[in-house]
C-alpha cells in the first residue's frame, strides 16, 4: 500500500510537517526537534524503500490523482495530461543524498540552533527546503520543476537570511534571491518556448518529440544558464560565497545539495530532455569550460579569503567544476564508441563526486559552525590553538579537507581518481588542471589547519555540544566509509544512475509505453 | 507582423528587465527590473495560448466551440503567485537592508566584500 505512493511521500510528509511544526513548537521546544528530527528520519526511510524499489523493478512511475497510480495514458490518450512523478535511478541517487544531509543538518540544529529565536520558522524552512529538493529530483513535469525549483529558491533564501539582526545576512539573502528569481524565470521561459513549440509540459513527452530547432537552441540556453546560476558555476557564481558564508551552518549543509540539485535538473534537462538530438560535442565543450572556470576561479579566489565560511564556499565552488567537467566529457562522448571506452568512467566518477561533495563540503561546514559557535569569530586572523579545546572538531576538519584535497583514504580522493583516468584519455590537459587544482585546495586547507587549529591557544573556547558532534561524526564515517569501500557505492547506485542519464529511451518509454 | 506583437512586447519587457537589472544601483528598482521580466514571461505564457475571437475555456453553457487554450493560463496564475512570494520576501530583505545600512544604493551596501 505504502509502496505504490512513495514519490508522493516522499514530497508530502515534509510538506506537511513544515506547516504542522509551528504547531508542535506551541507545545514544547524538545518536541518539536524531536519532530523535526523524527518526520526526516522517516523520510529517509522512505526514501531508502523507494531506492530499493527503483533498482530493482526499474524506473518507478507514479502518476498523481489518477486512478491508478501507474496509469500515464488514460483510456486512448496518446499524451500524457496529469503530473507525473518518474524517479529513475539518478532520481532517487539524489533524493538519498538529499535526504541524509537533510537529517543531519536537522539533528545538527539542535545545539547549534539552541540560543536564537523564531526557531519554528526556520525548521519549517528547513523542512520546505528540503521538500521542495525532492520534488525538483522526482518530478516528471517541466512547470512542476519550475515550481519546486521556486519553493526550494525561496526557502533557501529565507535561512539564509534568518539572522536579521545581521545586515550582512539580509545583503546575501537580496542577492540570492535576485540571483535564483532570475534563474527561475530563465527556466519559466524555457518551460513556455517548449510548451509553444511540442504541446507538452512533461520531459517524457518532449524528450519523444524534440526536433533541436532554432527555439530548442535558446530554450537550451535559457536553461543552462538559469540552472547553472542555481548550481553556482562560474561565472553565475556571485552569490555562492555570500549566501554560505551568512547562512546558518546547517543551511550552509542544506545549501550544499540545493546547488546539487539544480545541477541534477541541468543533468537531466540535457541527458533526458534532450539527450542524442543535441550537438553533443558543442554543449559538452560548454560543460567542460564551465566546470575548469570553475574549478580554477574557486580555488583562485578561495586562496585569498580570510574569512573561513567564505573560503569554504570558494571551495564549494570548485568541486563543483569537477563534477561539471566528468559530466561534461560525458555528453562530449555520448554516440561515440568512446562513451563505453571512457566517457561513461567520467560521468560514473562526477556523480559519484555530487554524493561524495555532498557529504565531505557538509562535513567542513559544519566544522566551520563549530569553530565559530565554540569562539564567536568568524574572521581567520583571529583565532589560533583551537585544536587545544575542540578536539573532535580538529580530526572532523581534517577528515573534510583531506577529503576535499583528494587525499586517500577518504571519499573525494575516490571519484577524483576516476575523473582525472577517464578525462585523461579525452584530453590530457583537462587532467592536468583538475590535479593542479586539488594541489592548490590541499594548501589552502593546511593553511587554515596550520593557522585556526594549531598554535599558541589564544581564547577561551567553548566546548562543543553532543548533537553538533554527532552530526559530525555521522558525515565523517559516511566520508571514510566512501573512500575505503568506492567500488560497492559506485555498483550499488553510481553506475545505475549513470546508466539511468544515458539511456534516454527507458526515460520516455516508462511514460509513453513501448 | 500584428500576430507577432505580444512576442515582441515579451522581449521588450524581459530586456528592459535585464537592462535594470544590470545598470541600477538602486536595490528597489533591481525588483521592479526583476518583476518586468517577470511580466514579460508571464505575457509570453498566455500569448502561447491566446487564440483571436475564442471564450474562455469553460464547457458550461459556452458560446461556441472555439477556446483558448487554458494550461498556459494555469501556469501564468501559479507563476504570478510564486512572484508575489518572492517580491514580498525580497522586499522584505530590502527593508531590513535599510535598517542596517540606512542605505539602498548597492554600491554602499557591500560589507560582506570587506
Amino acid at each position: 500500500m505504502i509502496n505504490e505512493h512513495l514519490p508522493a511521500l516522499v514530497i508530502g510528509l515534509p510538506l506537511l510537517a513544515a506547516f504542522a511544526t509551528p504547531l508542535v513548537s506551541k507545545i514544547n521546544d524538545k518536541l518539536r526537534n524531536i519532530f523535526v528530527i523524527g518526520i526526516l528520519g522517516i523520510t529517509l526511510y522512505l526514501v531508502y524503500s523507494l531506492l530499493c524499489n527503483v533498482l530493482n523493478d526499474g524506473i518507478f512511475v507514479y502518476v498523481m490523482g489518477a486512478r491508478s497510480t501507474g496509469l500515464t495514458l488514460p483510456s486512448g490518450y496518446k499524451m500524457p495530461v496529469r503530473i507525473i512523478l518518474e524517479a529513475d535511478a539518478m532520481s532517487v541517487f539524489m533524493a538519498i543524498t538529499t535526504a541524509v544531509i537533510s537529517l543531519i543538518g536537522a539533528i545538527y540544529s539542535w545545539a547549534f540552533m539552541d540560543k536564537e529565536t523564531g526557531k519554528d520558522k526556520f525548521y519549517t524552512l528547513l523542512l520546505i527546503l528540503t521538500a521542495g529538493m525532492f520534488g525538483m529530483e522526482l518530478t516528471g513535469d517541466m512547470f512542476n520543476f519550475f515550481v519546486f525549483l521556486e519553493i526550494t529558491s525561496i526557502a533557501a533564501c529565507g535561512l539564509v537570511g534568518f539572522r536579521i539582526t545581521r545586515g550582512e545576512s539580509s545583503e546575501a539573502a537580496f542577492k540570492t534571491m535576485v540571483l535564483y528569481t532570475l534563474g527561475a524565470l530563465f527556466v519559466l521561459f524555457a518551460v513556455g518556448i517548449l510548451y509553444g513549440e511540442y504541446d507538452a509540459l512533461n520531459i517524457a513527452t518532449l524528450a519523444s518529440r524534440i526536433q533541436y530547432t532554432m527555439l530548442d537552441k535558446i530554450a537550451l540556453g535559457l536553461l543552462l544558464t538559469g540552472l547553472a546560476m542555481k548550481a553556482g558555476a562560474v561565472p553565475m557564481h556571485m552569490w555562492v560565497p555570500d549566501a554560505y558564508a551568512e547562512a546558518p551552518a546547517p543551511v550552509s549543509l542544506v545549501l550544499v545539495v540545493n546547488t546539487q540539485a539544480g545541477l541534477y535538473g541541468l543533468f537531466r534537462v540535457l541527458f533526458s530532455l534532450y539527450g542524442a538530438s543535441l550537438s553533443t560535442q558543442t554543449v559538452g565543450w560548454i560543460l567542460i569550460i564551465l566546470g575548469v572556470l570553475s574549478m580554477f576561479v574557486g580555488v583562485t579566489m578561495a586562496l585569498i579569503q580570510d574569512k573561513l565560511k567564505r573560503l569554504i564556499a570558494y571551495g564549494a565552488v570548485s568541486q563543483i567544476g569537477y563534477m561539471l567537467l566528468g559530466v561534461g566529457v560525458g555528453l562530449a562522448t555520448l554516440n561515440t564508441p568512446a562513451l563505453q571506452e571512457y566517457g561513461m568512467r567520467a560521468m560514473e566518477g562526477s556523480i559519484f563526486h555530487v554524493i561524495n561533495d555532498a557529504m565531505y563540503k557538509g562535513l567542513l561546514f559544519l566544522t566551520a559552525g563549530a569553530v565559530i559557535y565554540c569562539t564567536g569569530k568568524r574572521n581567520l586572523n583571529e583565532i589560533s590553538g583551537l585544536a587545544h579545546d575542540m578536539k573532535f572538531t580538529s580530526i572532523f576538519f581534517i577528515i573534510g579537507a583531506g577529503a576535499i584535497a583528494g587525499l586517500p583514504p577518504f571519499n573525494g580522493f575516490a571519484s577524483k581518481l576516476i575523473i582525472y583516468e577517464s578525462v585523461y584519455k579525452f584530453n590530457p590537459m583537462l587532467s592536468v588542471i583538475a590535479i593542479l587544482v586539488s594541489i592548490l585546495t590541499l594548501a589552502i586547507f593546511v593553511k587554515i589547519f596550520q593557522s585556526a587549529f594549531l598554535g599558541p591557544k589564544l581564547l577561551d573556547v567553548k566546548k562543543e555540544p553532543r548533537s553538533m558532534v554527532l552530526a559530525m561524526l555521522v558525515l565523517s564515517i559516511i566520508v571514510i566509509a566512501f573512500g575505503l569501500f568506492p567500488d560497492v557505492v559506485v555498483d550499488k547506485i553510481v553506475s545505475p544512475a549513470v546508466n539511468a542519464l544515458i539511456n534516454r529511451m527507458d526515460y520516455i518509454t516508462a511514460v509513453l509505453g513501448g | 507582423m500584428i500576430d507577432n506583437l505580444p512576442f515582441i512586447a515579451c522581449a521588450i519587457l524581459v530586456i528592459l528587465g535585464l537592462y535594470t537589472l544590470t545598470f541600477k544601483r538602486n536595490l528597489i528598482k533591481i525588483v521592479i527590473g526583476l518583476n518586468l521580466v517577470e511580466s514579460g514571461v508571464n505575457l509570453f505564457l498566455i500569448t502561447l495560448g491566446y487564440k483571436s475571437n475564442a471564450v474562455a475555456p469553460i464547457y458550461t453553457m459556452a458560446a461556441k466551440e472555439e477556446m483558448v487554450l487554458p494550461t498556459p493560463q494555469a501556469l501564468t496564475l501559479t507563476s504570478i503567485v510564486i512572484g508575489l512570494a518572492t517580491t514580498a520576501l525580497i522586499l522584505s530583505f530590502t527593508i531590513l537592508i535599510y535598517k542596517h545600512y540606512k542605505t539602498i544604493d548597492a554600491s554602499k551596501v557591500r560589507r560582506l566584500r570587506e
